[in-house]
């Protein structure tokens, strides 16, 4: 919605607009087509123009409270959205991950930590106009542009308490939403970005053109893991039946034998990630040798994920009271390395 | 093929080639596990007379050739099928595995999801429109094009509306450009998370779109050069999808697109009328456009904001990030495929750039250390895909090849640990990282990140 244009819409009658275009029309031959196409309509604009921007301008008059966003929740957003807004079935969770702190700061904190587990809206909203537009264009799911005006308003008070941004007694109105937006945790936390904005510029990464002998880094790979193998399917099925190449039976128990793509041989890996300061080939040291390990996993089919995951985690009481300290640094090839070359017996 | 060559010794783990051109699954399965000889039986069972042949000197059966030219097939000796059979044609029944495919486990919803496009299939640069990638908000629909209206309002003297029939007496253009998911390849800023190129690079495609470009229609309305900087584009389905384009970018090549590849849209891709803004990530291409509002600030609306925005290692994102960076891959041979033997290979991809023209494609065989330039083939076109090809003979061991792309701006296609150094790995959107692709010494090809 645009404010000046709408103002002026009123002021000037459509009938003259149009002379207007059609003189305009005559002055730049081919500008305009004013036989094709026709004016707008002052209700037609009405009945399309619902967008709201940054500023609220196209904001409707109206008000909504939470508890009236509570019970429109329940019946038609709790299904995918959780009661909370913390589901995250369906889509990803609307509430979570801000603070008192974040409202004081206008920065969602738990955006900076690779840690967090998850993006909910809230951590990311920075306009609450974005919010109430979107709710009003697409929500619910099933039944978009479904809710009155004061069902919008409401629906985002409601939306709004989940993350404590309004208390539970709150009426959102267009007269008090400013200071909503005042309190928004992510307030501050948008940046325009314009060099990926404007097609003549240039970005913020930026390799060179080596032709030979260039720096690599072989060592840091990373592939995908057996067990993620049929994950999509039967790749034998997605590709075409001639031609230089097949697709990959990856269902098949006899397509199971392919070799991982290590670079450094996994005794040197168990070096470098001191592995060895508690295990040993044949001999209990700190933990169980490599030797007992192949063993109490030997036909074992889901051993290998399991242990990945194991050593990872950490963890203790399989082989007594030693503790295996978590081991997040490990990238996924080289753990997947070490880990096989466990079971098979440190070889 | 001569018939000495099929029983002659092969690597191991290599996929025999079959004169019948094709081995179904079990047949591989044969192959893997060494049992080639089970190939001559196929030939023995195929062609009574070979059998004879055959017969005569089993030790060293030499069969007088190819079934396939020794017996005449069916379709040289009768009829064929009729004009007209199918009133819309149709892929060959061979052709079935060319399919757009779901990621597993990527939504949750599939009217809010994501279809791949098959690029390891694919030849040249213009994606069949049966192919072409989906990705929908609230579903899709197949709107009657006789009711379908399209408005422009906002910071402009005469707001107009056009019916179909309005917007196709225009004047129009037809142009080639790619369309790409801004979170294409978004799956692997982390590491490798999926295996074939349909799922690393399928939300990418490519088409001559025709339409009215947006220029004619702006000027149509009379917009405010002076304040009118920016447009909200608006979709007239559910998801009521908007986006802000730059006036800039609307001036410069952006048009209101109803046909793609010589037919009108497909209901999948807007029918019957979409944005087509070239260069900029696939979101802004706005589907069943309804409504072009002119404005002068940003919109921030909810695919631009809480979504299409990317995390940067701070904690902050970054909004209005719109660009499609130059950026390259393999599509043949590519991950999840298995080469048939050693010798000779074509490898061909695809290159694009959001800011231009490609000016060059370096593909290297060892993962990294050492380029050469590909062949570009033509048309080399701005915005638009550019097929690229390099001969390499495989000698059995093991390999990494990888493309690399240089835009007319003279960018340089980044590896993904450069881009991780800058915006580390959560961003999810704009990964134009170098891809990997990793040929086992048994010919399996496998996507892995190296760098």
């Amino acid at each position: 919605m645009c404010r000046s244009t709408s103002v002026r819409r009123r002021l000037v009658p459509a009938g003259i607009l149009a002379a207007a275009a059609m003189m305009v029309a005559a002055a730049h031959a081919q500008k305009t087509f004013p036989d094709i196409g026709r004016s707008a309509t002052a209700a037609e604009i009405k009945a399309w123009d619902i967008d709201v921007r940054p500023d609220f301008t196209g904001l409707p008059a109206g008000s909504g409270s939470v508890a009236k966003g509570q019970q429109i929740w329940e019946t038609k957003c709790e299904s995918c959205h959780g009661v909370f807004g913390e589901s995250n079935a369906v889509f990803t969770p609307i509430a979570g991950g801000t603070s008192a702190q974040d409202m004081q700061s206008g920065r969602v904190a738990s955006l900076a930590r690779p840690d967090f587990p998850q993006r909910s809206t809230l951590m990311k909203l920075s306009q609450v106009s974005t919010l109430w537009d979107y709710i009003r264009r697409a929500m619910p799911w099933n039944a978009p542009k479904s809710l009155s005006v004061d069902e919008v308003y409401a629906v985002t008070a409601y939306v709004l308490n989940l993350g404590d941004i309004v208390p539970a007694d709150f009426v959102l109105s267009d007269g008090n939403i400013r200071e909503v937006q005042a309190r928004l945790p992510n307030r501050n936390g948008m940046r325009p970005y314009a060099p990926m904005w404007t097609a003549r510029a240039t970005g913020d990464v930026h390799n060179t053109r080596c032709m030979k002998d260039c720096p690599q880094e072989m060592a840091q790979m990373s592939a995908l893991p057996d067990y993620a193998r049929n994950q999509h399917g039967n790749l034998a099925e997605q590709s075409r039946h001639i031609g230089p190449s097949r697709g990959t039976d990856t269902v098949s128990p006899t397509a199971l034998t392919a070799s991982p793509p290590t670079v450094t041989s996994a005794h040197d890996l168990a070096q470098k990630y001191a592995c060895n300061a508690c295990h040993q080939a044949d001999r209990k040291l700190v933990g169980p040798s490599y030797v007992d390990i192949a063993a109490k996993y030997r036909g074992n089919p889901g051993a290998e994920a399991m242990l990945m995951a194991k050593v990872r985690a950490g963890g203790f009481g399989v082989w007594g009271t030693a503790v295996m300290p978590p081991h997040a640094e490990i990238d996924d090839a080289d753990l997947r390395a070490l880990v096989r070359w466990s079971l098979s017996g440190g070889k | 093929m001569a018939q000495s060559k099929l029983a002659a010794a092969q690597p191991a783990g290599c996929i025999q080639r079959a004169p019948e051109n094709f081995l179904d699954a079990a047949q591989i399965a044969e192959v893997a596990a060494g049992r080639r000889d089970f190939l001559r039986k196929a030939l023995l069972t195929a062609g009574s007379g070979i059998a004879v042949a055959m017969n005569a000197s089993p030790a060293r059966a030499e069969p007088a050739g190819d079934p396939n030219i020794l017996e005449l097939p069916q379709h040289s000796r009768a009829l064929g099928q009729p004009v007209a059979a199918r009133g819309y044609g149709q892929p060959s029944q061979w052709e079935k595995n060319l399919q757009r495919r779901e990621s597993p486990g990527l939504t949750q919803v599939s009217a809010a999801s994501v279809s791949f496009t098959p690029l390891q299939c694919l030849f040249g640069i213009i994606t069949p429109n049966g192919l072409h990638f989906e990705r929908h908000h609230a579903g899709w629909w197949d709107i009657d094009p006789s009711k379908h209206r399209f408005m422009i309002n906002g910071l402009v003297k005469n707001p107009k509306v056009y019916t179909m029939d309005d917007l196709m007496r225009l004047p129009s253009v037809s142009r080639m450009h790619f369309i790409e998911c801004g979170a294409n390849t978004g799956m692997e800023w982390g590491n490798v998370a999926v295996p074939t190129v349909q799922y690393t690079h399928g939300m990418m495609s490519c088409c001559e779109f025709t339409g009215v470009p947006l220029s004619v229609l702006l000027d149509d309305c009379g917009f405010d050069r002076k304040r009118g900087k920016y447009l909200l584009a608006e979709g007239a389905d559910g998801s009521g999808m908007t986006r802000t384009i730059s006036m800039e970018r609307a001036l410069d090549d952006c048009m209101v697109a109803y046909a793609m590849n010589g037919e009108m849209l497909r209901p999948e891709n807007g029918y019957p009328l979409r944005l087509v803004a070239p260069g900029i990530q696939g979101v802004s291409w706005v589907k069943w456009l309804r409504r072009i509002e002119v404005g002068d600030m940003p919109y921030a609306t909810r695919d631009e904001t809480l979504h299409y925005s990317d995390l940067m290692p701070d904690g902050t994102l970054r909004q209005y990030t719109s660009i499609q960076e130059c950026k390259s891959v393999i599509t043949s041979p590519s991950g999840g495929q298995t080469l048939l033997d050693k010798g000779y290979y074509n490898v061909s991809g695809l290159a694009w750039s959001g800011r231009g023209r490609i000016k060059a494609v370096d593909v290297s065989v060892d993962g990294g250390r050492n380029w050469q330039p590909a062949r570009l083939e033509g048309p080399i076109l701005g915005k638009c895909l550019t097929r690229f090809n390099f001969g390499w003979t495989w000698n059995g061991g093991p390999a990494v090849l990888q493309s690399r792309a240089i835009d007319e701006t003279g960018y340089v296609q980044p590896k993904i640990n450069q881009l991780r150094e800058v915006r580390g790995r959560r961003s999810i959107y704009h990964n134009n990282a170098i891809q990997s692709w990793r040929v086992a010494a048994s010919g399996e090809v496998g996507n892995v990140q190296v760098y």
